[in-house]
């Protein structure tokens, strides 16, 4: 008889440890490749788990290895049909012939694409936004639920038990099966002892005190069989995880697709759009996007055609603010949907427009909007002149006076990743106040 | 319609199975492998582990003890990724080389496959690890797993004391020259217990606070101008250092100056486990089948006796037969010679040739042909050969028939393979012969020795690759490895390729000229 052990139960993930450090080895590049994963994937994608390639860098194990492609080898190898001593096979394209025996092991090991968790594919994806880690804790967070009761269930915990609704079902039972009552039995018990105590009982009721002793040995029997409190009476309270009571939101992202906004400007309010929609998804069950592009004239696209087709011509913001506003009303009225915007512009705009812009926002957008975030993307080199002043483009200036009325205005001057995120601070500060707007 | 009798003989029925039947099957199988298979097997352990614990097994090299590094990850997700795409299905087993013996069973083996996965590890490679002569004098299964265990926890207290990055950058190194990190000729010492290591931490440590350079600065003894005195200054000094070394992490681990002793340590636990697995990586063929061998016979005995079904007999035939499957050479699936394949038909071949023997296999194996000991002369050949060896003894003309086997000659710089030998009568002793060779590791792998350094001078630490039959090392990995050896030794490393037969220098390679560490 061998030693039998059961290890099916010990800890799992022994290699958890082991994969974390590969992972921090593999860092610069996996970064590399989610970076690229956002810059051409969907945005409502980035929150989820990646297939990516295994890193050639950094992560190699050299060791001494003999050259494939230098000296005289020999092969044993089974299987000849036809050949004969001397024939001369040429190495090219002739099939499996010249591969050496034990070859193709372990080579494949540098090609192959493994799963990332969502949660390792934020870490990255956060990396250079410099969150704070309350953030991104909230972020990675999943949909919260709160237990809520949901009428009643025939198995449970003891804890959850519902003695009304138990005694109900218990009295309910006792009176269809006609179960003798304590009082009913006592009186009889009472009336025997009655009767024997006085005087004379052995012979003048005799006959009757044996017919009602009967009768108690009866009715105590049937109460010893019809439980007073039977397993099927018991209730319990069932409880229901509940979605936290959010509705759902639509995001609206507006940019300007003129010649002037690039490859790096693009790519950098993608990030930005991306954030967003992480924070709302944390907070909402159901997100539309849409997404409106403008030159000089505006209209609701596809995501693809939002951020890689060109468009020439001039840049008129107001009609995407026109065009967000027909699309609000069109589709997502204010009362049941929860309007967040996201404008991302380098900041050009015809003049005069710029005025309007601010009037639409003022008069009409800011009441349907939950929030509205500005970005306007500048050259690094830029940020020293613009970081702090008030001064800039005619957009900008109009825009200012947007943000001092409305607290759910945020703007800001972006050159580079880290610069997105306090964007959101304010958005994500007032987080309590705004799920309970609803 | 079988009698009552015989379905009790049974030893399980369904493909369900519980520890009860476990057990039972395992009585039944001992039995027959100890009476008449003669096997010598250490007190057996079975252990029973789930599909996720057997990755985590894979990835750790097979060990149920291990230190963490990031490359076992790597592992660990390449082995996931293959499993969970389905390319690739787990063993149903895993053995180790320890005593007591221990071996992994899936839990989601059926009763028949964990009978067979008995008989396979439990007693075939178990009988192999106690008995084979390289096993019993290179590894030591008694001391192994308690090695492991100081080992893991040595590695992470370093982490703890220097931090992940420090050992992190030793062990990679270490990795790097694990194949050159084994004694092929010379017998390694013998695991020593827990406390002479701590004494001899110890001293290394009282040695090194108490160390005073002022010693070095004493004149020499004499002046060294005289050329023959050179010439006997660098034999002299050869001699003391014990040069030439193969094993290239033992001699940085006695010799660098620059490691610390913790690092020292590192280098030698990576050191004792690469010796632990050459064994194995030279048993290959034998070691399987040896267990292929004993699982068949063990089978087959077990369903004549009645003990088990013939639904369980099919199941673990067809099992048996994939695992012996081998694909010719210009199939799609032929990854080489399958060591399961050549093994098995390997015994079988010796059981026959004992029993049966032929006119020819009489001209070729006059010892044995048509003795009738079988079993005596597998357990001398398992016991004291390894897989080169075993195939130029016993690789007989019938099996080169069997298998086809040809032998191919790859020059680098022709454009065309030439058909040396086919199974044919003036084959035979090539192919043999070859085969045998390809089984050799030593010949095979890079030989790769310290020559020479000068402590008190530049300390330039010299390797020489001794090439054969003209066959150099891949550059990119070269340069690479080079790095490492630098990291351990601190001091710049040359790498020269020596023709083994000509004695002309190939190529030559220096720390120095590479860029960047």
């Amino acid at each position: 008889m061998p030693n039998f052990i059961d290890r099916r139960l010990n800890p799992k993930d022994k290699s958890l440890g082991n994969r974390q450090r590969f992972l921090k080895r593999a860092r610069e590049e996996l970064k590399r490749v989610i970076k690229e994963r956002v810059k051409s994937g969907k945005i409502a994608d980035v929150d989820a788990e990646h297939n990516v390639s295994m890193p050639a860098r950094g992560v190699s194990e050299p060791s001494f290895q003999p050259d494939r492609h230098s000296g005289e080898k020999q092969y044993v190898l089974p299987g000849n049909r036809e050949f004969a001593p001397g024939d001369r096979l040429p190495k090219k394209g002739g099939g499996g012939g010249a591969r050496g025996a034990g070859a193709g092991t372990g080579k494949s090991e540098d090609d192959f694409q493994f799963v990332l968790s969502r949660e390792e594919v934020l870490d990255l994806f956060f990396e250079d936004l410099e969150l704070p880690d309350m953030v991104k804790l909230n972020l990675k967070e999943s949909v919260a639920f709160k237990r809520r009761r949901a009428g009643f269930t025939a198995s449970g915990s003891p804890t959850n038990i519902n003695v009304g609704r138990t005694m109900r079902n218990s009295f309910g039972r006792r009176i269809a099966l006609r179960r003798p009552s304590r009082r009913e039995v006592e009186e009889l018990a009472r009336e025997i002892a009655k009767l024997e105590a006085a005087p004379g009982a052995q012979t003048k009721n005799k006959q009757r005190l044996e017919e009602m002793r009967q009768t108690l040995d009866r009715l105590e029997r049937r109460r010893r069989r019809i439980a007073y409190v039977d397993p099927v009476d018991i209730r319990f309270n069932r409880f229901e995880p509940q979605p936290l009571p959010n509705a759902s939101a639509v995001m609206f992202c507006l940019m300007d697709v003129s010649a002037s906004m690039g490859e790096r400007e693009k790519d950098l309010a993608k990030r930005f759009f991306v954030l967003l929609h992480l924070f709302l998804k944390r907070r909402y069950e159901r997100i539309d996007i849409v997404f409106i592009r403008h030159t000089d004239e505006a209209g609701e696209v596809d995501e693809n055609t939002f951020f890689y087709s060109k468009q020439s011509g001039g840049t008129i913001v107001s009609t995407a603010l026109e065009e967000m506003l027909r699309v609000i009303r069109e589709r997502y009225p204010a009362r049941e949907w929860n309007i967040y915007a996201a404008q991302a512009s380098d900041g050009e705009n015809i003049s005069g427009d710029s005025e309007r812009c601010a009037s639409l926002l003022q008069d009409e957008l800011m009441r349907l909007c939950q929030y509205y975030a500005y970005v306007e993307i500048i050259d690094e080199r830029e940020t020293e002149i613009f970081g702090t002043t008030d001064n800039g483009t005619s957009l900008w200036r109009a825009y200012r006076t947007v943000d001092d009325e409305w607290p759910n205005f945020q703007m800001t001057r972006i050159a580079k990743p880290a610069d997105i995120y306090p964007v959101f601070r304010k958005l994500f500060g007032k987080q309590q106040t705004v799920q309970l707007h609803k | 319609m079988m009698p009552q009798g015989a379905a009790s003989n049974l030893l399980f029925q369904g493909s369900d199975w519980n520890f009860e039947t476990l057990a039972r099957t395992y009585d039944a199988i001992e039995t027959i492998a100890i009476d008449e298979l003669g096997l010598d097997v250490y007190p057996n352990q079975l252990e029973i582990i789930s599909s996720e614990q057997m990755l985590d097994a894979y990835s750790s090299v097979g060990m149920p003890l291990m230190y963490q590094h990031w490359s076992f990850g790597k592992r660990f997700v390449f082995e996931d990724h293959l499993y969970r795409r389905g390319r690739r299905g787990l063993a149903y087993e895993l053995v180790i080389n320890s005593n007591p013996c221990i071996t992994y069973l899936m839990e989601e083996n059926t009763m028949a496959m964990q009978a067979l996965v008995t008989a396979h590890a439990a007693f075939g490679h178990n009988h192999f690890f106690k008995n084979n002569y390289l096993f019993r004098q290179w590894t030591d299964a008694s001391a192994i797993l308690n090695y492991m265990d100081f080992a893991k926890k040595y590695i992470a207290k370093c982490e703890e004391r220097h931090g992940t990055a420090a050992v992190e950058s030793i062990l990679d190194s270490a990795h790097a020259l694990m194949d050159q990190g084994v004694f092929r000729y010379r017998r390694p010492p013998r695991l020593s217990s827990e406390k002479e290591r701590e004494r001899t931490r110890e001293r290394l440590e009282y040695e090194e606070q108490t160390y005073s350079d002022l010693w070095r600065t004493l004149p020499p003894s004499s002046e060294n101008s005289d050329p023959s005195e050179v010439e006997r200054d660098v034999t002299e000094r050869k001699k003391a250092l014990n040069l030439p070394e193969e094993n290239l992490l033992y001699f940085l681990e006695k010799t660098s100056l620059i490691l610390e002793p913790w690092q020292r340590e590192i280098l030698r636990i990576v050191r004792v486990i690469a010796q632990y697995f050459y064994p194995q990586r030279q048993t290959k063929v034998m070691n399987e089948g040896c267990a292929t061998y004993v699982h068949y016979t063990i089978m087959n005995r077990l369903f004549d006796r009645g003990q088990i079904s013939e639904g369980a007999m099919l199941e673990v035939l067809q099992s048996h037969t994939n695992v012996v499957f081998q694909p010719a050479f210009d199939d799609p699936r032929f990854p080489g010679l399958n060591p399961y394949a050549l093994g098995f038909a390997m015994m079988q071949e010796i059981e026959r040739i004992c029993v049966d023997p032929t006119p020819e296999d009489r001209d070729w194996f006059p010892e044995i042909a048509g003795t009738g000991n079988w079993r005596e002369t597998l357990l001398d050949a398992w016991a004291n050969h390894r897989d080169e060896s075993f195939i130029l003894q016993y690789l007989s003309p019938s099996l080169i028939r069997k298998f086809r086997l040809f032998l191919l000659t790859d020059e680098a710089d022709d454009n065309f393979c030439e058909v040396a030998s086919i199974h044919n009568e003036r084959g035979y002793e090539a192919i043999r012969t070859a085969l045998a060779r390809s089984y050799d590791i030593g010949a095979n792998q890079p030989d790769i020795q310290v020559m020479d350094v000068d402590l008190l001078g530049d300390r330039h630490l010299r390797l020489q690759h001794n090439v054969k039959n003209g066959v150099l090392l891949e550059e990119d990995s070269r340069d690479d490895t080079l790095r490492h050896v630098r990291h351990l030794w601190g001091y710049d490393v040359s790498i020269a390729g020596v023709d083994s037969e000509t004695g002309e220098t190939l190529y030559e390679c220096t720390t120095a000229d590479l860029s960047g560490e």
